[in-house]
């Protein structure tokens, strides 16, 4: 389908397609045994100025731009899911200093990430705060100039690898939600420690670990926004990035959809191609069907975010549930299309299976994004 | 440092696809590319750029479309193009190509150092880089691996051999050219792509180099290409087991049988 992308939007996809093709795709599956971080192919991106997508020029970005992070995020994720979620990662935690961060703050860290010198990190998630992000217990006590951090965080995408992250702690217990607060904290901060790294599915290149913080001493000067506005960085962080993982789950997809077709081509049962058995064709009909009404979703959604709606948590979350919702569909069809090899390692399709999986849980699990787009819709209808 | 690249445009040979009954090559939707070995060779200069300072421009000689071949150097690092071309330069064969090429880049005027890949995918020559230092007069090292140093005034480098290599050292302005061992082609990047977009293409023809007639074009070229054939399939050899002494009588046995 033709999206009517401008010459700039096309100049961006091909240039995420040639290096999702030159350098992500050939380093996939090292990365996904071995499981180090893809430093290498996030220095082709940084030089490419890939991370300049989500960052305003006056800082060293091109512009935020969702649409366009949405772009290269498709391209990268079609060649690999888990090189792809560091860079996206990386726009998740840039985001809340973007969107909140006074001149001082965003002179300071948005330069570095905008070349890629630094990558990013967001840190909300603790072991009895998922979707319940109420439950947080690390807590930031004000002394003089200065926040005393404590606590832990886990689940952390890019940590130990990030330089720069934002990290949602509670100031305030006695008033629940609204006593949290966001915070940026860099790394080798005293104090600031990392936990174990997690052997995961999927998504192996990207690494996972836990934050510790023991009496993390932070400056004042490193609160994001006010006191009290954690949740609220959180959510506008959340309504922007959403559409990313969106695309992460859009670009496994029509990665595996890609792999699915070509194979079926090749492969050859009672003497012809399998790809010309209806059978085959009808799937591959509704997985290409079920892409494309993805994509339509995801650009949609980033669109709106760029055009300046104010709100837009209902189709983030839409976006975000559907294409990887289809992206899981996809991939497990595509397996099965390449049938007893599809299980094996020596193919690549097994791990779009595992790199699919994630998108339906992080940055909200997919249900916790049906209660927020049936909440959004009662309310706009009882409005009417 | 002020480094002329010279690069040629051709078609992506690993797309190429053959026509069953004319045995020709299929033009038609095949991709245009930068010659891989100039890819080296654009590299190398925006390195050198990178340490020394001073300005890259790329020349290529070709048709209108060949624009963009330019324009993809300089989203690479370099900084400007001139595209030479003129119908009167058309049929030129490697003799013709790098006199005209030579002729612009003395219109240019000021270089240091001049490199080019070590030939083009689709003539396979390698004789165009040769034929420009020689029409320039200036000194020329061909299958360049490495540049170990280089100053103003002079460069040492590495040339790769067929086992080993010989380090040399030249004056400059010298002309190199480049093999794929040299380095590993950057991707361009958003900043480049945009610049290349909007980036001036100044493009000369045969009136403003002033050429002799006589050595431009289709009748400047002694080169005639009376035929083109597939060489026919070598069949396989016969490899000959036992003693050194017992094989070396069968093959002469082998060689007389052949001879009579």
């Amino acid at each position: 389908m033709d999206y009517l992308l401008t010459d700039e939007q096309k100049m961006i996809k091909d240039l995420a397609h040639k290096i999702a093709e030159e350098k992500i795709r050939p380093a996939a599956a090292k990365y996904d045994v071995s499981e180090e971080y893809p430093w290498d192919v996030l220095k082709v991106m940084a030089e490419s100025d890939m991370f300049g997508l989500f960052i305003p020029e006056e800082y060293g970005g091109l512009g935020t731009n969702v649409m366009n992070l949405c772009l290269a995020t498709e391209e990268f994720s079609r060649a690999c899911g888990g090189i792809a979620v560091c860079y996206a990662a990386s726009a998740l935690g840039t985001f809340p200093i973007v969107l909140f961060g006074n001149d001082e703050q965003k002179k300071k860290y948005l330069p570095d990430l905008a070349s890629g010198k630094k990558v990013a990190a967001f840190a909300i998630t603790e072991p009895e705060a998922g979707s319940d992000a109420s439950g947080i217990k690390t807590v930031a006590k004000k002394e003089g100039d200065y926040y005393i951090l404590n606590g832990l965080k886990h689940f952390i995408t890019n940590g130990g690898d990030a330089e720069t992250y934002v990290v949602v702690a509670m100031t305030d217990k006695t008033k629940g939600a609204r006593g949290a607060s966001a915070f940026i904290v860099e790394k080798g901060t005293p104090g600031f420690t990392f936990g174990k790294k997690e052997d995961k599915f999927g998504i192996r290149a990207s690494s996972t670990r836990e934050l510790i913080f023991t009496d993390c001493k932070i400056p004042a000067k490193n609160l994001l926004s006010k006191e009290g506005m954690g949740f609220i960085v959180t959510m506008r962080t959340f309504d922007m990035s959403r559409p990313g993982v969106a695309a992460q789950a859009l670009g496994i997809a029509q990665g595996a959809l890609e792999l699915a077709v070509k194979y079926v081509r090749q492969r050859v049962q009672f003497g012809k191609p399998i790809s010309s058995f209806q059978g085959i064709q009808w799937m591959l009909a509704d997985m290409a069907t079920e892409v494309e009404a993805a994509r339509g979703l995801v650009y949609s959604t980033a669109r709106m975010v760029d055009a300046g709606k104010k709100d837009v948590s209902k189709e983030s979350a839409m976006a975000k549930m559907f294409a990887s919702d289809v992206a899981m569909k996809v991939s497990v069809d595509a397996l099965q299309l390449f049938g007893g090899y599809g299980y094996m390692k020596d193919y690549p399709i097994e791990k779009y299976v595992r790199d699919a999986k994630i998108t339906q849980i992080y940055e909200g699990t997919n249900q916790v994004q049906r209660n927020i787009i049936a909440l959004q819709l009662i309310k706009e209808l009882s409005k009417s | 440092m002020n480094i002329i690249v010279c690069i040629k445009q051709v078609p992506e040979t690993t797309e190429v696809r053959i026509n069953p009954e004319t045995n020709t090559l299929i033009r038609e939707g095949v991709k245009s590319i930068i010659n891989p070995f100039d890819m080296y060779a654009i590299e190398e200069a925006i390195r050198l750029k990178e340490r020394f300072g001073g300005k890259i421009t790329i020349v290529t000689m070709g048709p209108p479309q060949a624009e963009a071949a330019l324009r993809e150097a300089i989203s690479m690092g370099a900084d400007e193009g001139y595209l030479v071309g003129d119908r009167a330069f058309a049929g030129s064969d490697t003799w013709a190509t790098s006199y005209t090429l030579a002729g612009a880049i003395k219109k240019i005027g000021v270089y240091d150092l001049i490199i080019c890949g070590k030939q083009a995918s689709d003539g396979d020559t390698a004789q165009v880089g040769p034929g420009i230092s020689t029409h320039l007069n200036i000194p020329q090292v061909t299958y360049v691996k490495k540049v170990e140093e280089a100053t103003d005034k002079s460069m040492r480098v590495e040339r790769m051999l067929e086992e080993g290599y010989e380090i040399i050292e030249t004056p400059l302005p010298a002309l190199l050219t480049v093999v794929k061992e040299i380095n590993e082609p950057r991707i361009p990047s958003l900043k480049g792509l945009m610049r290349a977009k909007s980036a001036k293409i100044i493009v000369w023809g045969q009136k403003d180099l002033n050429l002799d007639p006589q050595q431009i074009g289709l009748c400047g070229s002694p080169t005639q290409v009376v035929k083109i054939f597939t060489p026919t399939q070598r069949a396989g050899g016969q490899i000959l087991k036992g003693e050194p002494a017992e094989i070396a009588k069968e093959l002469v046995s082998l060689i007389k049988d052949e001879v009579n």
